[in-house]
């Protein structure tokens, strides 16, 4: 059963980065070509649907570069829901993204936007391998294409940061994940994703342990401490990659990978049996709390939101740790719901950005009455972020509990709650000041009261569309949990 | 008889040549050393293919036995390859003379630690 | 004359190498010598296909049947290195004039066509010879051309280390005459076929364990394995950088060739492994041999020095795969031989091409080249992929072998160490590519940058696109290297 859509979705936005360096003195037409690419992307990822639906597993390999080692692309659920989230939110970020580089007057438009679409296309890649070695050239494609995005702003600070960026990245997948890639292969002789994984009695529990650690250890853009510390420096970003990128596409291909390898190559039922995910299990947990207490402590805007990603990324590593079927359920959901509320917040802190070049938290007194969408939306985010109905957000933090209330770990659910406590702590004060601070009195002076100024419209619509996205993710979760379903009995 | 006298002789050459190659700082001296090893290979080549009693393997009704030639072929060309390399080297050295001014390695070495190399 | 294809390849260059001495047309001396190349190339890749069946052609010359003549025998092994051989110096022999219009090389031009025509031919005769006391014999015309290659670069250190290297190199190649003269007193022949067929039966004979002992060290000088690798560093920095390319993708890697073709042709696996246990020597040299020359690659300022370090690396990685010696560890060292010929040729012919425009190789003279010159740097950025080992590039192939080879063992140790070094190769290449992409714009750079010439960035790209094709096409590459492993084990078992 062969089916060139995968390979389509990749060629595509390639296509489109094409197209945009063609066009590079025509800037109407190169952002056109950027949004239609994006929109076709979309409709592409979502015909795939319908075989999937239907039961089948589109499959196209490509090449096979050593005996008995096939690399390809096959569509199954889990990354067909990452391409779905990753390439639809591509859409409204590639909006946001013409708004806030053309209002701020950034530079070299063309190479950020071919950048971008060369990101998407890995991404796409990570969503659809067959096999690790695929996925893990497209892993790296991901990093590589990102970094010039992350150096955009080519300021000595913005260098630094991309430098620890690429360091930790590259360093963890070559020396870590490449070697538990090669040990698999070694055990088990194949790399293929196959459901029940292919690990299952090959190794002992300390080699499984150890395998285990490789992996996520090794997936460094899942950003699991202590190999966190790219995610904070990678802020010094355009808001919009910071967006696009640390929200969605760069952190979200680290947790899809831990949980497609926990489901498709090392087994539920193994993880279950062996325990070899204690070790990570426990780091995640202490990630999750830790990365909450420094949230608490930062300032700046952006910087709080990015510990607050590291955080919500530990969940997700903990849900599939967890090993059991509403654990990885939650894990699997935890993926959408957080990517459309971060992208949310961050959306909000470019906005805010753009309107008025404030970057630290305690600059935000009383701006809510100005930009009263931007306000609204981040609000919105938050308490998705935070896990509260009526967002999306909340029904993933409900199967994560049901996950540690199936697997009898007390302690962890306390955690998983009080973290939630700090993410109310850190998140909703922003919201507060906002609305109920005045302004400071030479702002107030400037415009009459009640004036609205918000950003342009381009930013201000991707932000209301993503924050009616998490309410709409509360009520039709269900969609996605019928979906994924079938992958945890 | 001389039992494996041969070898040794050679040996001591062998080691002897080396020795000089390696410690002598003088350029044309490593050229020397490096000879001298070479020769030893040569002579142990053709030590080799000696036969006792035997003579130089032209066939001729009065002789039954014969060296075997086989080895001093082998060493002709040796020979040349060592000829050549020693001209190249000799050549090198020319030149690395008119570059440094001098052909004393120590002094060759302090020369490129002043250029900062 | 299908049937004369094996000494044909050796013989355009030969009778060509001549003529060009005396041609004093600079183009008319290209045009010969890139006419014999691509002539060997067609015969090769013919070669290729006669032997893609797992045949071995055996031609004997003069029509003296061996063991009295000299044979030349063409099996799979040989034939993936002389597509690598006559493949890399087509390409390079196209970007031969544009490097050679620098001033002091340009007045020399023929001589250096003479020279790379000698050195081209007699790697080929190393590779297809039959016969071990050829092997020297060759052995001494690649060193004597290649001495004189080194020689013809602009600075004065360049005839220092080719002076240098010509004293390490002749005593490696009289070790290797002793070493052919002590086989010949034990077994009473010269035709490698006949000695692996005599060395079993010698297994405890003094004469044949000391001639396999001044054969290692002999082939270990020319090998540049460690600790006898001190005359490649410079000799790599100092040459005129074409040429550098050519002996960094070709030399080296038929000096592997001989020491594979040895321990398993004619010495035998079971000598090497079993009677003298001379594998774990090879173990313990290949594994500071990569930490070292990873190492010093790290600290070095000229780009050319940097990857003359990291070659020291790559070959004690071909070592280690002789020293795992299982079908997996010697198909990575053949497969390697190959790829890190593509890797070294690709990234040497852009530094040649920079030093075209800019007369120096410096890291800190040639800083923010890349918003100059982005085709040529980005040539120069594959080749680095490719040498770190990033899947998708044939740099990968290899080094995953090597990798599961070692596991095999469950050698953790040395697994450790090649990650290790593949991380610092990422770390030294990153420093090279982080100076060229990122930093400002130096004064040279801003004043003279641009582009590698035509003729240079062409070959360029070709190489560079090669090391994606033959990490993701492996047929040729794998299929002959799976051959000759098969071939290399079954003379021996």
């Amino acid at each position: 059963m062969s089916n060139p859509i995968p390979a389509l979705a990749i060629c595509l936005p390639l296509l489109g980065a094409l197209l945009v360096l063609a066009n590079k003195d025509r800037p109407n037409l190169r952002d056109g070509i950027s949004l239609v690419t994006t929109v076709l992307l979309f409709f592409l990822v979502l015909s795939l649907y319908g075989p999937v639906m239907a039961g089948e597993q589109p499959a196209w390999q490509f090449i096979s570069p050593i005996p008995g080692l096939a690399m390809g692309f096959r569509v199954e659920p889990l990354g067909l829901m990452f391409a779905t989230v990753a390439s639809g939110l591509w859409i409204v970020t590639t909006v946001y993204a013409i708004g806030y580089m053309r209002r701020n007057k950034e530079k070299r438009h063309t190479m950020f936007f071919f950048c971008f679409a060369v990101a998407i296309a890995a991404a796409m890649g990570v969503a659809f391998s067959a096999d690790l070695l695929t996925l893990f050239v497209f892993y790296e494609a991901l990093t590589l294409s990102t970094y010039p995005l992350v150096a955009h702003k080519q300021t000595k600070e913005a260098r630094r940061g991309a430098k620890i960026y690429l360091a930790f990245l590259l360093t963890t997948s070559i020396g870590l994940l490449l070697v538990a890639i090669i040990a698999t292969y070694a055990t088990a002789g194949t790399l293929q994703f196959t459901p029940g994984g292919v690990l299952t009695d090959k190794l002992s529990v300390t080699g499984l342990t150890i395998l285990v650690c490789l992996f996520c250890f090794g997936i460094g853009k899942a950003a699991l401490m202590p190999v966190h510390r790219w995610l904070p420096s990678a802020m010094v970003a355009p808001t919009p990659v910071s967006a696009l990128l640390h929200a969605v596409a760069v952190v979200k291909a680290g947790v899809f990978t831990i949980v497609k390898v926990v489901v498709y190559i090392i087994g539920v039922d193994n993880l279950a049996q062996t325990g070899a995910g204690d070790i990570v299990l426990w780091t995640a947990a202490f990630t999750l709390t830790f990365a909450s207490v420094i949230a608490l402590r930062k300032d700046n805007l952006k910087a709080r939101l990015a510990y607050s990603t590291v955080a919500q990324l530990a969940y997700v590593v903990l849900g599939a740790m967890l090993a059991n079927s509403a654990g990885l359920l939650g894990a699997s959901m935890q993926i959408p719901m957080h990517a459309v509320g971060k992208i949310t917040l961050f959306f909000c802190a470019g906005s805010i950005y753009v309107a008025t070049h404030k970057t630290e938290i305690s600059q935000l007194d009383g701006l809510g009455h100005r930009m009263p969408f931007t306000f609204a939306a981040f609000f919105i985010g938050s308490v998705s972020i935070i896990g509260l109905p009526p967002m999306g957000g909340a029904w993933s933090k409900w199967f994560l509990l049901m996950g540690t209330a199936d697997a009898q770990q007390w302690i962890l659910m306390g955690l998983l709650l009080l973290s939630s406590l700090m993410n109310i702590a850190y998140l909703l004060p922003i919201v507060g000041r906002g609305f109920f601070r005045p302004l400071p009195a030479e702002e107030a002076s400037r415009l009459p009261a009640g004036t609205i100024e918000e950003s342009p419209m381009t930013c201000v619509i991707p932000l209301s569309v993503t924050a009616a996205g998490c309410v709409a993710l509360f009520l039709y979760a269900d969609a996605i949990h019928d979906f994924l379903l079938p992958l945890f009995p | 008889m001389i039992g494996l006298l041969n070898y040794w002789v050679v040996f001591a050459l062998m080691l002897l040549g080396l020795y000089m190659t390696i410690s002598s700082s003088n350029l044309v001296k490593k050229v020397v050393g490096l000879n001298i090893f070479q020769t030893s290979v040569f002579i142990f080549f053709i030590s080799m293919g000696k036969v006792t009693g035997g003579t130089a393997p032209i066939l001729d009704e009065a002789y039954s036995a014969y060296s075997n030639p086989l080895p001093h072929v082998l060493i002709l060309t040796a020979i040349v390859v060592g000829v050549a390399t020693t001209a190249l080297a000799l050549a090198l050295i020319v030149r690395i003379r008119e570059g440094y001014g001098s052909i004393e390695e120590s002094y060759i070495r302090d020369k490129d630690r002043e250029s900062g190399s | 004359m299908s049937a004369q294809l094996p000494i044909l390849q050796l013989l355009f260059p030969l009778i060509a190498a001549p003529i060009c001495s005396l041609l004093h047309n600079r183009n008319a001396a290209w045009l010969l010598s890139a006419l014999a190349t691509w002539a060997s190339l067609a015969t090769a890749i013919g070669l290729y296909y006669q032997t893609a069946n797992g045949a071995e052609l055996i031609y004997e010359v003069g029509g003296w049947p061996p063991p009295w003549g000299i044979s030349v025998n063409i099996d799979s092994l040989n034939a993936l290195v002389l597509l690598l051989i006559t493949g890399m110096a087509s390409v390079l022999v196209v970007a031969f004039p544009a490097s050679l219009t620098i001033q002091w090389l340009g007045s020399r031009a023929r001589l250096y066509y003479t020279a790379y025509l000698l050195c081209f031919a007699s790697l080929i005769g190393i590779t297809i010879t039959g016969d071990a006391f050829n092997v020297f014999v060759f052995l001494e015309i690649s060193s004597l051309s290649t001495y004189a290659l080194v020689a013809m670069g602009r600075d004065r250190r360049a005839q220092l280390a080719a002076f240098r290297y010509l004293i390490m190199g002749t005593v490696g190649a009289t070790f290797i005459l002793i070493s052919v003269g002590l086989l010949y007193m034990a077994t009473g022949t010269l035709n490698m076929a006949d000695l692996a067929e005599r060395i079993p039966a010698l297994h405890d004979s003094t004469v044949v364990r000391a001639a396999f002992g001044f054969f290692i060290v002999g082939a270990g000088v020319k090998v540049a394995m460690f600790p006898m690798h001190f005359w490649l560093p410079s000799a790599y920095s100092f040459a005129p950088s074409i040429a550098s390319a050519f002996l960094a993708a070709t030399a080296t890697k038929v000096a592997v060739y001989v020491m594979l073709r040895f321990i398993f042709g004619v010495f035998g696996a079971e000598l090497f492994f079993d009677v003298l246990a001379l594998d774990q020597v090879f173990l313990a040299l290949a594994v500071v041999g990569i930490v070292v020359g990873s190492l010093a690659a790290l600290y070095q300022d000229d780009i050319k020095a940097v990857l003359a370090y990291s070659s020291v690396a790559q070959l004690s990685y071909m070592v280690l795969g002789i020293a795992v010696g299982t079908a997996s560890g010697l198909t990575a060292a053949v497969v390697h031989i190959f790829n890190h010929g593509l890797i070294k040729a690709a990234l040497f012919i852009v530094l040649a091409g920079i030093f075209v425009r800019f007369q120096c190789t410096r890291l800190s003279d040639l800083a923010g080249l890349g918003k100059f010159a982005p085709w040529t740097v980005g040539a120069f950025g594959v080749g680095a992929m490719s040498l770190i080992g990033i899947p998708g590039t044939a740099g990968f192939i290899s080094k995953w072998y090597l990798l599961l080879s070692v596991l095999e063992h469950a050698w953790w140790f040395v697994a450790l160490v090649i990650i290790a070094s593949s991380l610092l190769a990422l770390a030294y290449m990153w420093r090279v590519i982080d100076a060229l992409w990122l930093k400002e714009p130096s004064q040279l750079v801003t004043e003279r940058g641009r582009e590698a010439p035509l003729r240079m960035l062409i070959p360029a790209w070709v190489l560079a696109l090669a090391n994606f094709f033959f990490g993701i096409d492996t047929t040729v590459t794998l299929g002959a290297a799976g051959r000759a492993v098969a071939s290399l084990l079954g003379v021996s078992a």
